[in-house]
């Protein structure tokens, strides 16, 4: 019994420390205290772990490339982070003479302050949520909308081809994809029935046999997530829908013109999009903080949502490091043309799957409708066109 | 009416003016989106998450953008000589004042036709859902419908352009 209520504890040790903080103050200040103290929290764990990451990534992608990576400052290259903390903050500002001064200094501020307010609504364990909202999901893709216009905003203030042509690849890319990352989410909300990503969890997190009902052992959970990750990954500009930061390309697109702190926070940017997208991934697909087996949940739930979203980001590196860059028509042709009427084709799976009730005849019907789509669309239809020597189209 | 009531109608305000009297054009299209976002945030004070939120995703996520868009792809980023303002604004103005005055007379009349209520109804999400393929399933499959087919013709419109260059 001790150690049973000793891993409750584990559990909810930061709701703990949260309570015991605001404790000291007066009642009447102790809801906006423990606001205020779950702002901070997310204000400080998630640029810690971009920290990291970067590291991560640096080592990974050098692996990859059958080199080191960073290994002069500390142990292993691990404070290589905080070196390059400082230099970013020592840099000096410079803004092109003719850029719109308004916009460019307004630009990053947006992304990042919109990127920061989608982690308001994840639940990252058991009971912790920030603002546990009835359209939580809604309040995350709005917030997601607003961050393409901080890209807009990026590359046309800075009155620079490459930043001008960047932020253009990236609008077209995010409003693309926009469609399928909302709509492969529909199909969890079609089957819980809720907007609430708390309530999506606890729809995830019972077991049968020791095994958990995440939608990703789904038929269209499976199918669903795969759309989703595609999305996600163009969403976010990874490799191998990086068109509009291309180096190759457009020297780093639409932030071309950016230096010093203002860079560092596209940077920070970027890769709070990507925890955050991940972060609404593992929540809504992959059972977000509850175990993978039944036997292991006495580990504490905000394990599992970090470990989740930190496998996911390994998932992004590993593809950054393997897969060629897509050509911008490619791009579109796999947006209009197959990912998003396979998402479509999912939503009237997931309405089968939800009317045809228990039992193993669903699983059959949808499995044999997806597979059977997947093998029209993306294999016969493909045996059609014919790919010859690579071409290039130029804009007229 | 309460302190936040005030800054955020004195925001929406002010996108709204600047969007009008700013001379960029790029400009303008940003102070509409704050004039969007003001109102996305008097619907959140109302307690209207739904609305808000979506006039968040739909006017800054894919109106704002649009606009932006347009923009960009027509020649339209560039000042022109002339100043951007309209020779005719005055017939602007009272085709302004005229549409504001419908609008005006009828909220006021609403109020009068419809008892006011002590109690502020709840409405979630669910209710709106609910209500949308319940009791308006209608209009919003004529708006579906309408929607199709405005996306089928810019597909056409798009395309005719690629048959003629072959």
């Amino acid at each position: 019994m001790a150690t049973n209520s000793f891993f409750v504890n584990l559990d909810q040790i930061f709701i703990l420390l949260r309570n015991w903080l605001v404790g000291f103050l007066p009642a009447v200040l102790r809801p906006a205290a423990g606001v205020v103290l779950g702002v901070i929290a997310i204000v400080c764990v998630f640029p810690g772990l971009f920290a990291l990451t970067t590291v991560f990534e640096r080592k990974g992608l050098g692996r990859i490339q059958n080199r080191i990576g960073p290994n002069r400052v500390g142990p292993y290259g691990l404070l290589q982070p905080i070196a390059d903390g400082i230099k970013s903050l020592t840099k000096e500002d410079i803004v092109p003479l003719s850029a719109n001064a308004a916009v460019h200094f307004l630009a990053p501020m947006v992304l990042v302050v919109t990127v920061f307010m989608g982690f308001a609504v994840l639940p990252m364990g058991r009971n912790m949520v920030l603002v546990d909202m009835d359209a939580g999901l809604l309040f995350f893709f709005a917030m997601g909308a607003a961050t393409e216009l901080s890209v807009f905003m990026a590359g046309w203030s800075s009155r620079n081809k490459y930043s001008l042509l960047g932020a253009m690849r990236a609008v077209a890319q995010m409003i693309s994809y926009e469609v399928v990352l909302l709509l492969s989410s529909v199909s969890v909300v079609m089957i819980t029935g809720s907007l609430s990503l708390p309530k999506i969890v606890a729809a995830q997190s019972q077991y049968t046999n020791g095994f958990p009902h995440w939608y990703i052992f789904t038929p269209w959970g499976l199918a669903g997530f795969i759309m989703y990750a595609i999305a996600a990954t163009a969403e976010t500009n990874r490799s191998p829908f990086d068109l509009p930061e291309g180096e190759s390309e457009l020297v780093a697109g639409y932030h071309t013109e950016y230096s010093g702190f203002k860079f560092a926070l596209f940077f920070l940017g970027e890769y709070l999009a990507m925890f955050s997208i991940s972060g609404l991934g593992t929540t809504l697909f992959l059972g977000g903080w509850s175990a993978p087996f039944s036997f292991l949940t006495w580990v504490p739930s905000w394990f599992w949502f970090f470990g989740k979203v930190m496998l996911s980001i390994f998932v992004f590196i590993w593809m950054r490091g393997t897969l060629p860059r897509l050509r911008q028509d490619q791009l579109m042709n796999f947006a209009w043309k197959f990912v998003l009427p396979f998402t479509l084709l999912n939503l009237l799976v997931t309405a089968l799957w939800r009317f045809m009730g228990e039992g193993w005849a669903r699983w059959v019907v949808c499995t044999v409708i997806l597979v059977a789509a997947y093998v029209v669309m993306g294999r016969l239809e493909m045996r059609s066109e014919h790919f010859g020597r690579r071409s290039y189209r130029y804009a007229e | 009416m309460s302190l936040t009531f005030y800054l955020l109608a004195a925001l929406t305000l002010a996108g709204g003016l600047a969007a009008v009297l700013l001379k960029h054009l790029v400009h303008c299209a940003l102070a509409v989106t704050v004039a969007f976002a003001g109102l996305a945030l008097l619907f959140l004070q109302l307690d209207a998450q739904f609305a808000g939120f979506a006039q968040i995703l739909v006017y800054i996520g894919a109106v704002a953008i649009l606009i932006v868009f347009a923009i960009l792809l027509t020649r339209g980023s560039d000042l022109p000589k002339d100043g951007v303002f309209s020779k005719t604004w005055y017939l602007g103005l009272v085709i302004a004042a005229g549409v504001f005055a419908v609008l005006g007379w009828a909220v006021l009349a609403s109020v009068r036709a419809i008892p006011q209520q002590d109690v502020v109804p709840t409405v979630t999400v669910h209710d709106i859902g609910i209500a949308l393929v319940g009791r308006y399933v209608l209009p919003l499959e004529i708006v579906a419908l309408l929607l199709t087919a405005a996306t089928i013709g810019a597909v056409i419109v798009a395309m005719h352009e690629k048959e003629r260059a072959k």
